[in-house]
């Protein structure tokens, strides 16, 4: 026994997904937010602010799913089918997202039916993938490398509040994302509703923290026996800094900051549900060293990550370096 | 209307119609995006305005079908999980990783560059815009490379053992990779990708050169287009005669059902030029055919004997009147581009290229047929692979998720709905785009999103044609 494979493939997927849902997450919060900006010229603003990246934020989803399959291919075959609904939902959502992107700018006449899509698109994705979360989290139960559930059982009162939740925290994402790329008017108001987004943002993830480990005892003796009950100090304490940070940088004035707090409290989320169910990959009975393909398949795929994903990030922070700055409102419309 | 259908065929229903859509739009930007990365190299070699004015026209086409691609692709890699899970779980150990290839080494380089290649021109300048659009064509090949494996593997499987869990498991990548049917499915997939752009960019430059709208430009691509029909159209007649020599090797029964060959022929087999299969009586009825002529061509003998599908059991027999029609019409739009190809070079040496208004007319006839080949060559080669998903080693039957048949049926219904309007909208706007000439300004439309922002880390281009999305 030399290296632990799915241990390290566990963190790579875990942060191909956070990626994800950090990066797509304000893409997605500009469109949750586009029926509070009903003019043209703070939608296009909006839009053009996370065009050049959109796409490349949203391959990490692909990344997650193309890497479940290859390093975890019994946690791929069982959460999916499990989830179908939502999945299915998202994917659709995603779509109408997706085009709106250009197909926003090939129409005057259909212009309002491609706001809807980009706006409805990203609410409906953003709310599929809480839904999914939630009911992940809640677990799912599997019985001879299959989904053993019954279809709408994805469907319960905590799933649909993780929906709600992850909307709202896209939302703030959004916002906060606004007030650093625009100025002006949009800007304002963008930083009017980051600070209502980011105290319901705090209410929701209070709610789904206390309401998490009640669902299974794992998460129960996670959070409140000894040594693990010490995160229930940490995280928390972190949470409020966070928000402290959010909440001045949104009074005082500042641009950068209440988007980086909005992203550590993503971030802390994200850590806190991973200590609720490591080790396990589909709670509450499927681990991760269950769910590994062999090494062979982990060996093959490490060597490409551990050498393309620096790359990666290397020449994706070069495309969002090269859109650095506030959106000009008044440049290239000519 | 679903009752009857059982979860199986919902399921196979759906990732033909999602995987056919799908593939329109790779066929497609995988030949445009080379394609811009050659104009933007003569723009940048020749110095000529032209170059540019066409780059920028097919970049905004390119934008609006790799988005489709992107977002009918997502579907794609979450399918395989929620319809065909059982698959997954017992092929993911082998195809999962290369697909994981895929997306580290091309969509990646795709989504990162394309940004830049679409709104970052002058915010980078000429060199490094260029070498944008080449990451992004790169990145096209690429993941053709690794997806084709996959596909390829699925086919002609190789390199791989079992394991106690049923699943299949690598032995050794090298034979995974490059399986007996890789390297020719490749060639012919992004050779048929290629002249998929090329008619389209020639049907283009007809219709503009027919209405006489911007003769320099349109007279430019159709020039280009018909170099790369009349070039590549014979190298992929080739490529698909060694691509059916192939399946003859490895899946002999694909190729009993494109042949029409219900009965084995032991002096020499017969080419059934036309006919209609008669599954029930196992035969080709009104068939036209030339004794001996498949012999010839799949054994280079007249006599050699040909083993027919009465050699295979019927349960492993794949649908044989599919196969034998889309392989027809697969074969017969490669001739008439071969055609266009030859008429086009002769149209070029009498000096007529420009003006005979009847192969500017055939021309824009044959812009949709290199989808319609590329879709009947898929069809060709995954209903001729039946019943299996894995061949030889794991039934189609047998990949299914634990799905039951309405659920498979609702989301079927709303994936045909949505790709109907998204994508029906998606080729209008694509149509519209092309019906505007090269530097038709677009009066009462923004030009697309744009990305405005004050600073600029590269030198600015010399001339404000060079514009990412030129003005009114």
């Amino acid at each position: 026994m030399a290296i632990d494979l799915p241990f390290i493939w566990a963190g790579i997927i875990a942060f191909a997904v956070l990626a994800y849902v950090i990066l797509d997450g304000f893409d997605l919060g500009v469109g949750i937010l586009f029926p509070f900006f009903p003019e043209k010229h703070d939608r296009d603003v909006m839009m053009n602010s996370v065009a050049p990246v959109w796409d490349g934020n949203e391959t990490w989803l692909v990344l997650g799913g193309g890497g479940l399959m290859a390093v975890f291919p019994l946690a791929y075959a069982t959460i999916l089918p499990a989830l179908y609904a939502p999945i299915i939902a998202m994917l659709l959502g995603l779509i109408f997202r997706g085009v709106a992107f250009e197909y926003r700018w090939r129409t005057k006449r259909g212009e309002f039916l491609w706001n809807w899509a980009f706006a409805g698109g990203s609410m409906l994705a953003g709310f599929s993938q809480g839904v999914a979360l939630g009911a992940l989290v809640q677990g799912i139960p599997v019985v001879n490398r299959a989904y053993a559930g019954a279809w709408w059982d994805w469907l319960t009162p905590f799933s649909m509040a993780t929906g709600v939740a992850l909307v709202i925290g896209y939302a703030l994402l959004g916002a906060t994302w606004l007030v650093m790329k625009t100025s002006g008017d949009l800007n304002e108001r963008a930083r009017r509703i980051a600070f209502r987004t980011c105290f319901a943002t705090i209410a929701a993830m209070g709610v789904v923290s206390l309401w998490t480990p009640f669902l299974n005892p794992l998460y129960l003796d996670r959070w409140f026996g000894w040594p693990t009950a010490i995160f229930s100090f940490i995280v928390p304490a972190l949470v409020l800094g966070c928000f402290a940070l959010l909440f001045l940088g949104i009074r005082n004035g500042r641009d950068v900051q209440p988007f980086l707090a909005a992203l550590a409290l993503f971030v802390l989320g994200y850590a806190g549900i991973g200590i609720s169910f490591y080790p396990f990959i589909v709670p509450p009975s499927v681990t991760i060293w269950d769910a590994a393909a062999p090494d062979s398949s982990l060996a093959f795929l490490l060597v490409g990550a551990l050498v393309l994903v620096p790359i990666i990030l290397i020449y994706t922070g070069y495309a969002y370096w090269v859109f650095r700055g506030k959106v000009n409102p008044e440049e290239g419309y000519h | 209307m679903f009752e009857t259908f059982d979860a199986t065929l919902l399921a196979r229903i759906q990732f033909a119609f999602t995987v056919s859509f799908h593939i329109i739009f790779p066929a497609f930007s995988i030949g445009l995006a080379s394609y811009l990365a050659v104009l933007e190299a003569l723009w940048l070699w020749k110095k000529d305005q032209v170059y540019m004015d066409l780059f920028n026209f097919w970049k905004t086409i390119f934008a609006v079908a790799f988005g489709m691609g992107v977002v009918s692709g997502i579907v794609m890699s979450y399918q395989f999980g929620t319809n065909w899970s059982v698959f997954s779980d017992k092929a993911g150990p082998v195809i999962g990783p290369l697909m994981g290839y895929e997306v580290l080494t091309a969509f990646f380089l795709e989504a990162g560059f394309l940004g830049v290649m679409l709104f970052g021109l002058h915010r980078v300048g000429p060199k490094l815009h260029f070498l944008a659009t080449g990451m992004v064509a790169f990145g096209t090949l690429i993941s053709a490379t690794w997806i084709l494996a996959v596909n390829s593997w699925m086919q002609t499987p190789d390199g791989f053992g079992m394991n106690a869990a049923g699943q299949f498991i690598p032995l050794d990548w090298w034979k995974i990779v490059f399986n007996p049917s890789f390297p020719y499915r490749l060639v012919h997939m992004v050779l048929a990708a290629y002249l998929t752009t090329a008619l389209v960019v020639g049907a283009v430059g007809a219709w503009h050169l027919l209405r006489n709208t911007a003769p320099r430009r349109s007279r430019t691509m159709f020039s280009m287009a018909m170099w790369m029909a009349t070039i590549v159209a014979p190298i992929q007649i080739m490529a698909g005669d060694a691509h059916g020599l192939n399946t003859l090797e490895h899946q002999p029964v694909k190729v009993m059902a494109m042949e029409g060959h219900y009965e084995s022929h032991p002096n020499g087999a017969p080419l059934i030029l036309f006919g209609i299969p008669n599954s029930a009586e196992k035969r080709i009825d009104y068939a036209i055919e030339i004794p001996k002529l498949s012999s010839l061509i799949l054994k280079h003998d007249l006599n050699a004997p040909l083993a027919g599908l009465d050699t295979v059991p019927d349960e492993l027999e794949p649908p044989v009147a599919i196969v034998f029609w889309s392989f027809r019409v697969m074969v017969g739009i490669g001739f008439a581009m071969l055609g266009l190809g030859l008429w086009s070079l002769w149209c070029r040496w009498r000096g007529t290229l420009d003006s005979n208004d009847w192969l500017h007319r055939v021309a824009v006839l044959m812009g949709p047929a290199g989808f319609v080949a590329v879709l009947a060559g898929w069809v060709t080669t995954e209903v001729g692979r039946q019943p299996y998903t894995i061949y030889g080693h794991l039934l189609t039957a047998n990949s299914i998720s634990p799905v039951e048949a309405p659920a498979v049926a609702a989301s079927l219904i709303a994936f045909v709905i949505v790709y109907f309007l998204v994508f029906g909208a998606g080729t209008f706007y694509i149509l519209r785009l092309m019906k505007r000439l090269p530097r038709d300004p677009m009066p009462d439309l923004d030009d697309g999103p744009i990305r405005t922002a004050g600073i600029t880390p590269g030198p600015a281009t010399g001339s404000h044609h060079g514009s990412t999305h030129h003005g009114h």
